[in-house]
């Protein structure tokens, strides 16, 4: 463990370009990360919009892409979950905030290794750019499904959009793998290397930890997607028989012979399950601290939320086949899937009920920040709950791609990890621009995002206990789904709602950046090392000093301290423990 | 103003992989920065030795991966559509072994090439304070261009490869003529790429040591590389088991 001046070898930029385009500061990665995600997340949130206006009224003709044909529909799916999945809830979790506050969290200077940090971030925008292209090509997106399973996603003859829409969405996919395994890296080793002095792993903010592990995950699983991906490419380029077994298409014998389709769901969902931890384990981390910032409260069971959060990375990798119960997998298998799978409702609940235990008894400041945190675990609930159902081959059979899958997964890695990123955004906003965001915006857009998100996802469940199916473009001719309109009408509703809600979000954004009152050092008498620093914090992040750290990351309502919180640099006296 | 001071052993895990029974490199105070201003490289080595390994357990998942994938695919049976019936279509590849065995020993020196580059650099590096006084002299003398001979060896290797490659296809097995050349191309050439990048970092330092860039920085780019290098031995040592034992 150290920290000193030699990793900060670049000095503070002056041009534009080396400042603010191609900058070595995790600072401005990091909001380049996070703006990223933001054009990312309006992109796909378009994408749903027109998805859903599409299965309530099919014949509609709708702006930028007409009316839309059943392949129209599965293109704008595919686009929607990839961009979702990889630009929004992987990248600005992690790549935003966690690039932002790790390493001034930890008392660094700034990432272990600035450079690759750079490399990191404009090879996901290449990414970015790489799968948009996919729209303006010939015969335009993909619609194999963000999971692109084989042989629809391996042969460029079996729909439209498979032929270079298909390669470049799986080229983007392997770009973005890099990307994030360089990211992983620069994470881990920060961690490991560059805490502060008396930053032991136990007094590390339960983000860091969030954040840390998330990148073991993102070490361990973007690998083996990349190598699935390359497989995926020569089996649709070069003529290999990885995923491809003898099929006809169009009447057509392809070429291929012998491989297996499942094994692409293998590896996919090796990587596929521990995606979802990465995109939610942030999420926690920003909960767990905001709950015991705004409760005024010691976190309950710091141990406990540690241990809890490693417990889930580890189990993640374990239940990747509980995507795969109707792939005719032996039930024996299928069992211990299970299990797993039910395994991490452990870890889960007591990262529940410590939040819970945090929040009871606090003297709870309602603010933004806080609303959102409670968000979140609401969310995470609501959306866990239904996790069990889906763990249990039984129910997954009558259930497994009917839209209660669909709405599980929206709400528990879906808008669960955006309302971490609302949560973050509203908390962090002074440290990162200085000045304070509207709160009385900040609460509108709540309220109405809660319940707005609530009325989109919650009704899925019994959408899907009734048997509508999921990917489907469309329900208006099915006689045993014609009740379910009506429902699914309503849920279109409040997605045009919840989606417009966002811009009040937009605006409150940039409408504070440059005119929302100046916010202090320290605006929610927090307790973590971003707190001790400037506003916005130097090129260094700490004016050339360097932190020592005395205390844990959550020590509110210390008994015998001066006031109700003492910050993790004060001195090691000014509390009884 | 650099100080004479006894080198000093720097506690740091060993995290390369093989060449075991190395020391430590000493050099360098061990501590957080050094108080007089010049960059401490003592803890940029040890950062970039975690990094290092940390990258390398993402490589070895890509390997990991590839190899379930290969363990997988030759257990399947395959639909023949004449019979009707399912037959097993993995064919052995008929590997060059004698060219194989001639690049896995290029490469093995190449390996003990790098190691000693590394020791050469480190030495250096320790004395670099030493010879930074005026006047003292330690008896100039560049040594045995180790890097060079990595690098060349490095380069024989890639070529030695490609010349295999070469020879499957003489023999009939194309990339896509059989799950198993597939595999044989696939495992061969990630490895060629890997050590190709390693073969770049290598010129690096080499470009480095002519724009008069400190010892010390060289080493420790040097140092990493080698481990690294050592790591797409042991590897190949891995792939070249997994084709020939497993064919």
């Amino acid at each position: 463990m150290a920290t000193s001046a030699t990793i900060h070898s670049h000095a503070a930029p002056l041009g534009f370009i080396r400042k603010y385009i191609f900058s070595l500061d995790h600072k401005v990665i990091g909001l380049q990360y996070y703006f990223l995600a933001l054009v990312a997340v309006f992109v796909g949130m378009f994408l749903s919009l027109l998805m859903r206006v599409h299965m309530v009224w099919p014949t509609a003709v709708l702006p930028l892409v007409g009316e839309i044909k059943p392949e129209t529909y599965l293109q704008l799916m595919t686009m929607h979950g990839t961009i979702m999945v990889f630009f929004v809830l992987t990248t600005a979790p992690q790549g935003g905030f966690g690039n932002y506050f790790l390493p001034i969290q930890i008392g660094a200077p700034d990432m272990a290794f600035p450079v690759l940090n750079m490399l990191s971030f404009w090879t996901t925008f290449i990414a970015f750019v790489v799968i948009l292209a996919a729209f303006f090509v010939t015969g335009g997106a993909p619609l194999h499904g963000w999971t692109g399973y084989a042989p629809l996603s391996a042969l460029s003859n079996s729909g439209p959009g498979e032929q270079l829409g298909a390669d470049l969405w799986i080229t983007s996919i392997a770009i973005f793998c890099i990307a994030s395994l360089m990211g992983a890296l620069n994470f881990i080793t920060t961690t490991l290397d560059l805490r502060a002095k008396g930053m032991t792993m136990m007094r590390l903010p339960l983000t860091v930890w969030a954040w840390f592990v998330t990148a073991i995950l993102g070490l361990l699983a973007f690998g083996v997607l990349l190598s699935a991906g390359i497989l995926l490419l020569l089996d649709r380029n070069l003529g290999t028989s990885f995923y491809v077994p003898l099929v006809v298409v169009n009447g057509q014998i392809m070429g291929h012979k012998g491989g297996s389709p499942l094994l692409w769901q293998h590896l996919f969902w090796f990587f596929g399950h521990p995606e979802v931890y990465i995109a939610i384990l942030p999420g926690m981390g920003v909960a767990s601290q905001l709950v015991s910032t705004f409760s005024r409260k010691p976190i309950f069971g710091y141990k406990a939320m540690v241990y809890a959060i490693m417990a889930i990375g580890f189990l993640g990798f374990m239940v990747w086949g509980h995507h795969m119960f109707m792939s005719g997998m032996s039930p024996y298998t299928a069992f211990a899937f299970s299990l797993m799978t039910m395994a991490i409702g452990v870890p889960s609940a007591i990262k529940t009920f410590n939040w819970l235990g945090t929040i009871h008894g606090g003297r709870v400041r309602f603010q933004t920040p806080m609303l959102y945190a409670i968000g979140f675990v609401s969310l995470f609930v609501s959306g866990g709950l239904s996790g069990p159902f889906l763990a249990q081959p039984v129910l997954d059979i009558p259930l497994h791609d009917t839209a209660f899958v669909v709405g599980h997964f929206h709400l528990i890695m879906g808008v669960a990890a955006i309302f971490g990123m609302f949560a973050a955004t509203y908390y962090w906003f002074p440290k990162m621009f200085g000045r304070m965001m509207n709160e009385t915006w900040g609460r509108v857009h709540f309220v109405i995002t809660l319940i707005g998100t609530y009325c989109i996802f919650m009704p899925m469940h019994y959408l899907g206990m009734a048997g509508q199916p999921r990917r489907y473009s469309q329900f208006t001719e099915l006689a045993y789904l014609q009740h379910l309109m009506p429902l699914n009408r309503f849920m279109t509703y409040a997605a045009i709602v919840t989606i417009s809600a966002q811009l009040i979000f937009v605006l409150n954004l940039f409408w504070s950046m440059f005119k929302g009152p100046k916010a202090s050092d320290n605006p929610w008498e927090a307790t973590t090392l971003e707190w001790i620093t400037a506003t916005p914090p130097p090129h260094d992040n700490f004016g050339g000093h360097t932190p020592v750290v005395n205390h844990g990351p959550y020590e509110y309502g210390v008994p015998g301290a001066p006031r109700d919180y003492v910050m993790q640099t004060d001195p090691a006296t000014v509390a009884s423990h | 103003m650099a100080t004479l001071s006894s080198p000093v052993s720097i506690d740091v895990a060993k995290t390369g992989q093989g060449g075991g029974g190395v020391r430590p490199p000493a050099y360098g105070g061990g501590g957080d920065g050094r108080g007089d201003g010049s960059p401490d490289y003592g803890a940029r080595l040890r950062r970039l030795r975690l990094g290092l390994a940390i990258g390398l357990t993402s490589v070895t998942m890509i390997f990991v991966s590839l190899t379930s994938a290969y363990v997988v695919r030759r257990g399947l049976p395959t639909l023949d559509e004449r019979t009707n019936t399912y037959v097993r279509d993995w064919i052995p590849v008929d590997l060059p072994i004698t060219l194989l065995l001639v690049n896995t020993t290029l490469l093995l020196v190449s390996s003990i090439a790098a190691e000693l580059a590394r020791r050469q650099i480190t030495r250096q590096a320790a004395l670099a304070p030493i010879r930074s006084i005026p006047g003292v002299s330690l008896g100039e003398g560049k040594g045995f261009p180790w890097l060079g001979t990595t690098v060349v060896l490095g380069g024989g290797f890639l070529v030695g490869q490609w010349m295999a490659w070469r020879e499957l296809a003489d023999r009939g097995f194309y990339l896509a003529t059989s799950a198993s050349s597939s595999f044989v191309y696939l495992l061969t050439a990630t490895h060629a790429v890997h050590l190709a990048g390693g073969i770049l970092v290598l010129l690096y330092a080499s470009a480095v040591s002519l724009l008069h860039t400190p010892v010390e920085a060289r080493r420790v780019v040097v140092d990493v590389t080698a481990w690294y290098w050592h790591f797409m031995f042991l590897l190949w040592l891995y792939i070249f088991g997994l084709l020939w034992f497993v064919r």
